[in-house]
């Protein structure tokens, strides 16, 4: 008889099984079930501790996924395109705790646009994951703001109004880390993942995840299809851990390297096209040049080490609010004798 | 023609932004610093300058804090306004005029007039740089001399505006003997109103509303505050983190223990606030009526999915951009019942600084306690006017954060779920990220319908049964609100009000003869002693500052039975209200025979 096999665990112990969730509710096939598992690898391989992590998300089929991985994690699924606001809030009351953010082309794009432009603005710590199909599903299938005009929908009708590339946005706006994967590339989207829960700021990635019910037919830019014909990448990511040795083989120039705030590295091999992503124009050159091609590019697209996180930037305790008692946050007795004094006349 | 003495109102008419802000203020407190309980109301427009703006300074021997519908002296320092303020005026008010504008004679007819070549006497300051502000001086040295204000008085004040800078204080005193040497060489006393010294003030300070809400806020313990920019609420913010950097301790490394954040819109602010409420720390966010509409459905996610977070509300008048910087009660009916589905939000109703103060330490252990929004109901008037008040008092209680399901409460309690009902008093166990660390008690908080776990459930005994719990989980909350206060009297009449409507009243009060009992409501939802209140008179009528009698309103949805008793005097025209509406109001239904 042979013994069943131990399963893997990680430097916590954990099994990956341990960072699952609930079982998914999203149609068989969906992009976003397959980004679920993305995130279940990294904060595995990442032994995250799922109790210091925090869920947050909007509304729509991306907003409920939260429920559908790291079930040790506690998890807010706010109001349509209020991610961030809530996210914001939840960070600052306890900076020690690693939030990840869930949302969709509608509750990004649309509804919640204000709130992703000045999020970025603002540069808290958060993974910020748009899982971008194009549609509304939920609503059964209306256009998204992120629909390309050139994209017809089911019937064949095309959107009236151009799209929005937020990694573009992200890249005007300051952002100091932003990508863009494809739910169908876990290869690719693994390590960004990783990179992203490594890094103190917005970490922005934009994952294309097609809806298998409204928008992966035939024409649709959004579909598992055309993203595998017209998906394109500069570099391929990789992923090392603080302290480890780089365990792949490379040439000498063949590199981009960032270390990241926790002094995990990013590698980021050359393809035939490359550019060094800590530059933003050539980033900005990047994203329009594959555009104009009808391309789609991938990959780590910008990163900025060197921004300040918005905790930092407010000058902030590194105690977490939320357990600073009376003796932290009353004025001393006596103080309040010295307040009405200044206001005697 | 008898002596008037520290009995009458001054009104002040200048166009906004040229400074004579600062006047104002100095005869105000060198009026304080005569001993008596002077009160001003600044009644400025929604402009940063040039518009006409007003301000009225009263004193009376009951140191009454309200305005007058009338005054006794004008100073139309506004060319804009002055035909206006002249007309509104009453036959035999004494007005202090700018001469050099030649307005003609016939325009003072019916006044006292005290002519003064303001312009001219202008010339006398040297320093050219800062004469037009300086200018405005030299009304008060006018005022000065023909009402018998110390000099040494407006010097003090002057020293409390400008602390330490002594130079400044020194230029703006000589501008103010200007017109003090003016008066004193060419005006002769012609009325019967003047000053003299009392012992009105005490150890009363003065301060506005809400810069008390802020103070209590700190007292309170928060620890972060988002909020967007909005009169009349946009100081509670700014003195809180002016107070907040001064009062607060720092951290071993030096670091704030607080944060404010300044959102782009009210939309972020109150999401900000409330996921940090979720995630443990004693959070809030200032607004006004526009603000509070934006919030709504943020709010709604705040009452369903139980987390705390305070709302300041420093009302406006509505509907729409309204009058922004005029004041009005005119948020009740929206803040009760905010949002989409059946809410109800708990309201505080402070009429003074002291009890903005006491009230909003207070509201933070509501929150937390009771895991829910709550809302601080101030208004423009507490808000932004100076109200001469007895000092702020030390907290009486140690902070309340309710019920949290740590790892030691998790194991007495045998079936924890983030939305049961574990005492019988609808109030769950909260977790707190981070905090709560048993594995068990992960959960996706979400407004969505939710069980007792706080998974989805579209369930309809599941619905019912978590709607019927926050109903009875706010109804429970009562007992932990500001009790009314209550005064009984004749059981014929009694008059029903709330917040800074509670100074009209109480002057008005004691102008009647035979006045009615009077029951000042404190908080929402209701104490049981309203209705009784309600319950023991023949007729109640409930003063407020709106249109539609919005606690009336309330007031009868509670108590049905009562609802034809409940009369309504409603002033809404944005000003402070008078103890002469009151007075008015009560009047004219004790004239009216009971049906």
């Amino acid at each position: 008889m042979n013994e069943e096999k131990a399963p893997a665990t990680n430097t916590l112990g954990l099994t990956k099984a341990d960072y699952k969730g609930l079982p998914s509710t999203m149609c068989k096939g969906c992009g976003h079930d397959r980004i679920s598992e993305a995130i279940i690898q990294a904060s595995y391989d990442l032994s995250l501790d799922g109790r210091n992590v925090l869920k947050m998300s909007g509304i729509g089929c991306s907003s409920k996924t939260p429920a559908y991985f790291l079930s040790q994690s506690m998890g807010l699924n706010s109001t349509h395109g209020r991610m961030p606001s809530f996210s914001t809030g939840a960070h600052l009351a306890n900076t020690s705790l690693v939030p990840v953010g869930v949302s969709g082309d509608g509750d990004t794009a649309s509804i919640g646009m204000g709130q992703f432009v000045h999020l970025i603005r603002r540069n808290p710590k958060l993974l910020y994951i748009v899982e971008n199909n194009g549609v509304y599903g939920l609503t059964k299938g209306q256009f998204s703001a992120t629909a390309d005009r050139k994209s017809p929908s089911k019937r064949g009708a095309f959107p009236r109004e151009e799209s929005i590339d937020l990694c573009g946005m992200a890249l005007e706006l300051g952002a100091s880390f932003v990508a863009r994967s494809f739910s169908g590339d876990k290869k690719q989207l693994v390590p960004l993942l990783k990179a992203a829960l490594s890094f103190d700021g917005l970490a922005f990635i934009d994952v294309i995840s097609p809806c298998v019910t409204f928008n992966n037919h035939e024409g649709s830019t959004k579909s598992y299809t055309h993203q595998k014909e017209m998906g394109v990448n500069f570099h391929d990511p990789h992923y090392v851990a603080p302290q480890e040795p780089i365990d792949i083989e490379y040439e000498e120039g063949d590199l981009h390297e960032v270390t990241l705030h926790d002094g995990s590295r990013l590698l980021l091999r050359k393809l035939d096209q490359h550019y060094d992503p800590a530059d933003r124009n050539a980033a900005y050159n990047g994203i329009l040049e594959t555009r104009q091609r009808g391309e789609i590019l991938t990959g780590l697209i910008h990163i900025d080490t060197e921004q300040s996180a918005l905790a930092d930037s407010v000058g902030m305790t590194k105690e977490p609010l939320s357990s600073l008692e009376q003796g932290d946050l009353r004025p001393a007795a006596g103080t309040l004798q010295k307040v009405n004094d200044s206001l005697r006349i | 023609m008898d002596p008037m003495i520290n009995d009458f109102s001054i009104r002040i008419a200048t166009p906004n932004g040229t400074g004579s802000q600062t006047s104002n203020i100095v005869l105000h407190r060198a009026l304080i610093r005569m001993g008596l309980a002077a009160n001003s109301k600044n009644l400025f427009p929604s402009n940063i300058a040039g518009l006409p703006t007003w301000f009225q300074i009263r004193v009376s021997p009951g140191s009454w804090q309200t305005m007058t519908e009338h005054w006794q002296v004008l100073l139309p320092l506004n060319r804009a306004t002055i035909g206006r303020d002249l007309r509104e005026s009453q036959p035999g008010t004494v007005v202090i005029d700018n001469s050099d504008w030649k307005t003609a004679d016939s325009e003072f007819e019916g006044f006292i007039r005290y002519p003064v070549p303001m312009d001219q006497l202008a010339r006398q300051i040297e320093n050219a740089k800062l004469r037009p502000r300086l200018k405005n001086l030299i009304y008060v040295g006018v005022v000065a001399q023909l009402f018998s204000i110390p000099m040494k008085a407006v010097e003090e004040a002057l020293r409390s505006i400008f602390p330490g800078k002594e130079s400044v204080i020194e230029l703006n005193v000589e501008a103010a003997m200007i017109g003090f040497n003016y008066a004193r060489e060419n005006l002769t006393k012609a009325d019967r109103w003047s000053l003299e010294e009392a012992d009105q003030v005490g150890d009363k300070i003065l301060i506005d509303g809400n810069e008390a809400a802020a103070l209590g806020a700190i007292w309170g313990g928060v620890s972060f505050a988002a909020w967007y920019p909005i009169t009349p609420s946009s100081s509670v913010t700014e003195s809180l983190e002016k107070h907040l950097g001064k009062q607060r301790e720092k951290d071993p490394e030096g670091k704030h223990r607080y944060v404010v954040v300044q959102a782009e819109d009210e939309l972020a602010a109150v999401g900000m606030a409330l996921g940090a409420g979720w995630a443990g720390a004693r959070s809030m966010t200032s607004t006004s009526g526009p603000g509070i509409s934006l919030m709504a459905e943020n709010m709604g996610l705040g009452y369903y999915a139980e987390i705390p977070a305070v709302i300041f509300d420093v009302q406006r008048v509505g509907p729409s951009t309204g009058l922004p910087t005029r004041t009005q009660q005119s948020d009740i009916l929206q803040v009760a019942f905010q949002s989409q589905g059946d809410t109800r939000f708990p309201m505080l109703f402070p009429s003074s600084p002291p009890e903005a103060f006491s009230f909003s330490w207070q509201i933070f252990d509501l929150a937390e306690k009771y895991q829910t929004p709550v809302v601080m109901m101030s208004d423009l008037d507490l808000g932004m006017n100076t109200w001469l008040s007895d000092p702020l008092e030390e907290p009486a209680d140690d902070f309340d954060r309710g019920k949290i399901a740590t790892d030691e409460v998790l194991q007495k309690i045998e079936n924890w779920g983030r939305y049961r009902d574990v005492d019988g008093d609808g109030i769950p166990y909260r977790t707190i990220p981070g905090i709560t660390l048993h594995p068990d008690v992960a959960h996706l908080t979400r407004g969505s319908g939710h069980d007792e776990d706080g998974n989805y459930s579209e369930s309809p005994e599941v619905y019912v049964a978590n709607l019927d719990r926050l109903a009875r989980k706010i109804d429970g909350m009562v007992k932990d609100l500001p009790e009314p206060v209550r005064e009984d009297r004749d059981k014929s009449l009694g008059v029903i009000a709330f917040g800074t409507s509670d100074w009209a009243v109480q002057e008005a009060l004691s102008t009647i003869d035979a006045p009615p009992s009077y029951l000042r409501i404190r908080s929402y939802p209701f104490h049981d002693e309203i209705s009784s209140f309600i319950a023991d008179h023949d007729r109640v009528l409930v003063i407020e500052q709106n249109q539609q009698g919005q606690m009336a309103q309330l007031l009868k949805i509670d108590n049905p039975k009562d609802a034809n008793k409940i009369v309504s005097a409603n002033y809404y025209g944005g000003l402070p209200l008078s103890a002469r509406f009151v007075a008015d109001s009560i009047a004219e239904l004790q004239g009216v025979e009971v049906q």
